[in-house]
């Protein structure tokens, strides 16, 4: 195994229908981070997503049909784990992630977190990103759960601006939630599995292209969901993990779900 | 019960087990189904035959209305259905889901491979 300080890091950006976007970022990224490999997920996109990643030079992995971010996601780590990453980035491919910022995220790394969260609403983060009334509070009782849930503060749990070391990515190759508002999810989980969670301050911007990607009254529906996901799921299975995870160091043997 | 309901009742019955040996001849339903059903035909063929039966049981849990035990039986039965194809779907849509990432993945490393690609992704 390479050295984690020196291996380039992979930036995974999962795109579905987004030509609109994806030119510009995928530009930025190449200037302002030329240090990076990149990676595009193209989640069954119907639009010239893949193509326009292929001719921007970067790795581009085709999903036949839209699975979704959670899915797109997996496929990503699932890459970095076989094409040996020591660490990944998720970033988004509508440009409201800012690639200076990505530097943060891997230091949190360094520092020896599994899991490092740019958070638009810690001190630092920020400034010209605005929430609506409503979705703030949503977010709020996201964030007290979450706080209930794994018995640590987060100020952004829904942020999909994180970086992943090595046995993260192997633990979410296979066990990545794969349905609507994963990141909320996804960090329940590994803090049930024994994996050390960190937040940064991150700065993002709007979008830059594209719709979001969902209407209000399916996110009603996609938020209660996930009350009734995050109330289940952190009962029986979340305690078993944590303890092979900790038996086994998050190293050998495969952690079941 | 009159002679021509009961006579109905066993014809229908009757016409179910054809159906379901039909599916199962021409190998359109799985031979983990087809036990299922035969199952349910038989029992139908065995109610229609000896209606007496169900009033029987009615009587042993006391239930006065014979026919509510037959919904509350089918009612049941379809219920546990149900929620066994819920089961089905989400493990067949897992399985449909890892076998479309394996794809994009392998397509991936083979293009990779294709001399045509400008760059190795490096930027």
């Amino acid at each position: 195994m390479t050295d984690g300080v020196t291996t380039r890091p992979l930036i995974i950006l999962p795109a579905y229908n987004e030509e609109e976007s994806l030119p510009a970022v995928l530009k930025e990224l190449a200037e302002q981070t030329p240090d990076y490999d990149v990676l595009v997920v193209s989640d069954g996109s119907t639009d010239r997503t893949a193509e326009l990643a292929s001719a921007a030079g970067v790795h581009v992995a085709v999903l036949p049909f839209n699975l979704g971010i959670g899915g797109a996601l997996r496929t990503g780590f699932a890459y970095a784990v076989r094409q040996g990453y020591e660490r990944a980035v998720q970033f988004d491919a509508d440009g409201q992630h800012d690639p200076l910022a990505v530097q943060a995220l891997l230091d949190g790394l360094e520092r020896g977190a599994d899991m490092v969260i740019g958070s638009r609403f810690t001190e630092g983060g920020a400034v010209t990103y605005s929430v609506s009334g409503v979705r703030r509070r949503a977010m709020r009782v996201l964030q007290w759960l979450v706080k209930v849930l794994v018995r640590q503060r987060f100020t952004d749990t829904s942020s999909g601006f994180r970086a992943f070391s090595r046995p993260m990515l192997e633990y979410f190759a296979h066990s990545y939630p794969v349905e609507y508002m994963d990141s909320v999810e996804a960090l329940v989980q590994a803090c049930n599995a024994g994996f050390r969670v960190e937040e940064v301050p991150a700065n993002m911007r709007g979008r830059t292209g594209g719709a979001p990607s969902t209407r209000n009254f399916k996110l009603v529906y996609y938020y209660v969901r996930l009350l009734v996901v995050l109330l289940v799921s952190t009962t029986s299975r979340g305690q078993r993990q944590r303890r092979s995870a900790r038996l086994g160091e998050g190293r050998d043997g495969e952690i079941t779900g | 019960m009159s002679t021509e309901a009961h006579v109905l009742i066993i014809v229908l019955a009757a016409a179910v087990i054809a159906f379901i040996i039909h599916l199962v001849r021409s190998r359109r339903l799985r031979a983990k189904y087809s036990v299922l059903w035969f199952s349910i035909g038989l029992g139908l063929a065995v109610l229609a035959i000896f209606p007496d039966l169900l009033v029987w049981v009615s009587d042993l849990f006391g239930i006065g209305y014979a026919p509510a035990t037959f919904m509350l039986l089918a009612l049941s039965f379809l219920l546990v259905l149900a929620l066994h194809f819920s089961w089905e779907l989400s493990r067949l849509e897992d399985r449909t889901r890892a076998l479309a990432e394996e794809y994009a993945l392998l397509r991936e490393e083979v293009e990779a491979r294709l001399p045509r690609r400008a760059g190795d992704g490096s930027g």
